[in-house]
């Protein structure tokens, strides 16, 4: 049986229809990337995965238990499952980098302050950044942030990490560093990887299937190889970063006549 | 056309009567909390942090506020009484207005400027910036470990501050009426003790204590439910204000019906000239 699975999800907001019969299985130990332009409902996705928001129609499951149907309660022992890398991080401003990543730990286990001390010291190591513990998270760079970020989000040594967007943001040199990153935890801790982005360079690097959204719905699935080789046009144009005419079109109308090739003709010179 | 303005009346009724239903379930959930884990050694020690924030923060600006609006009472009073040879009287007038209305009513109208805007600013920014997720994400309700602590420092600390708020208006009518225009020393206070009594100063601290109460909650929710971006939250830190400041006149009527008609049930009507 599949670690994570959404049967038939469609989520609307308003009018805005941002995911529409989506279904999907994740194997335990996988490393799933889920490509897909801007508010093509990549984040909704995975904020579903944690019952952070509810489907309007279909299921998501997790280990055999139906997430959206949970209580608080037991929303709150799955999530313990699960790190989530948010896309600016979301450390708590008025923490210290060692409270931040200390958090979660506090608040589900009985350690001890010294064992805390060391397991956090042993996360932030594992990032690339002991020795930051008490400095404040406005005193970071936007990479130290992400790399704080993923050191709270590993500190429960979670089964399931959701990274949202993990690079954006960063110069290449950096989002190479988190990319890594997500290899080493993958490798070190055997977890089971889900990584929204729309950095190919990412998700060839660290996936070992690519999923894209599109429209609400996953119109693609299969390795880096087969999403590099695909013949379909919006997932080729994708991948190679190259807009289309529907994507041009706002451009070319928006654009006043007198300027126009064919509105030109030194119109706008006589009036 | 008159069918549009109907479609736009019933979805704007159906959105505030939605607004006013999850602000409910809101309030709800924090009294939930309160007496479902809000009180645990785990989240009592996030108190200090907040009463500093609301409280100790908020003494300089309720002091002042109080001080002055006292030494306008005995100003604007002073001509009135003095014309019906009545000055002496002066102490009973502004210090019941001051113990029983304007002390805690302002007090209350400053902090939610001060309190309710950064409490709305700090949630919102959290909220926009997707910490409350973080915090849903990692097992710790947003509604438990945020909501909760700055409700009770809202609901204790409103009193306390109403009590500087108090003093500071009973001496800012002194200082202007005895020393600045004259009024006798001794009679002043013989007749403010006359005027004031336990009941008048216990109304103006119970009622701050609901005042803070809304504060903390009005500000908490729109704080919690803020647009997106920047302006989102700007606009519920304006929102949480006017809602705290149209609820803090709405329950001061409210409290000054239901606490005159107890008092008059239990003492009678006493007069200011008896």
């Amino acid at each position: 049986m599949s670690l994570i699975e959404l049967r038939d999800v469609s989520k609307r907001f308003g009018r805005l229809v941002v995911l529409n019969g989506v279904s999907l299985s994740i194997e335990e130990g996988q490393s799933l990337v889920v490509i897909g332009a801007s508010g093509s409902g990549k984040s909704v996705m995975l904020k579903h995965i944690v019952g952070l928001l509810t489907p309007d129609e279909g299921e998501v499951w997790f280990d055999g238990r139906r997430v959206d149907e949970l209580s608080d309660r037991q929303l709150d022992k799955v999530r313990e499952h699960f790190g989530f890398l948010f896309q600016m991080g979301a450390l708590f401003d008025s923490l210290s980098v060692e409270d931040n990543v200390a958090f979660p730990v506090v608040e589900h286990t009985k350690k001890s302050t010294e064992e805390i001390r060391k397991l956090v010291a042993e996360k932030l190591r594992m990032v690339g950044l002991d020795g930051t513990q008490k400095k404040m998270p406005g005193e970071l760079s936007g990479g130290q942030r992400k790399r704080v970020a993923l050191a709270l989000a590993i500190a429960l040594n979670p089964r399931v990490i959701l990274y949202d967007e993990p690079t954006t943001g960063l110069d290449p040199i950096r989002s190479d560093v988190i990319n890594e990153l997500i290899l080493k935890l993958k490798r070190e801790l055997n977890v089971t990887s889900i990584v929204v982005t729309h950095d190919m360079n990412s998700a060839f690097k660290v996936a070992d299937r690519i999923v894209m959204l599109h429209e609400g719905k996953l119109i693609i699935d299969g390795s880096p190889q087969e999403i590099q080789k695909s013949e379909v046009p919006v997932v080729r144009r994708f991948v190679l970063g190259e807009a289309g005419d529907q994507e041009l079109a706002g451009l070319k109308s928006s654009a006043p006549a007198a300027y126009t090739s064919s509105g030109g003709n030194g119109d706008r010179e006589k009036r | 056309m008159p069918v549009a303005f109907v479609e736009r009346l019933g979805l704007r009724s159906l959105g505030t009567l939605e607004a006013f239903g999850d602000f409910f379930v809101f309030v709800f959930q924090t009294f939930r909390w309160l007496f479902a884990g809000g009180l645990a050694p785990k989240n009592l020690r996030l108190l200090p942090a907040q009463f500093y924030e609301v409280g100790v923060r908020s003494v300089p600006v309720v002091c002042v506020t109080g001080a002055f609006i006292g030494m306008v009472m005995a100003i604007e009073t002073h001509a009135q009484f003095k014309a019906i040879g009545q000055e002496v009287r002066l102490g009973s007038v502004i210090n019941l207005s001051v113990v029983k209305q304007i002390g805690p009513v302002l007090a209350a109208v400053m902090l939610a400027g001060r309190v309710g805007g950064a409490l709305t600013a700090e949630l919102g920014t959290m909220n926009v910036t997707e910490q409350l997720d973080a915090l849903r994400v990692m097992g710790a309700d947003p509604i438990r470990y945020l909501v909760v602590p700055r409700f009770i420092a809202c609901c204790l600390l409103t009193p306390m501050l109403t009590i500087y708020s108090d003093f500071l208006g009973v001496i800012g009518g002194w200082v202007i009426s005895v020393p600045f225009l004259g009024v006798p020393n001794e009679p002043y206070w013989f007749f403010s003790a006359q005027g004031v009594d336990t009941w008048q100063v216990m109304e103006g601290l119970v009622k701050s204590f609901f005042f803070g109460g809304a504060i903390g909650m009005i500000s908490c929710y729109k704080g919690f439910n803020c647009g997106s971006g920047a302006s989102g939250v700007g606009r519920a830190c304006t929102e949480s204000f006017v809602s705290s400041f149209l609820v803090i006149i709405i329950l001061n009527f409210f409290f000054a019906h239901i606490l005159r008609s107890m008092y008059t049930a239990m003492y009678g009507v006493r007069g200011l000239f008896e």
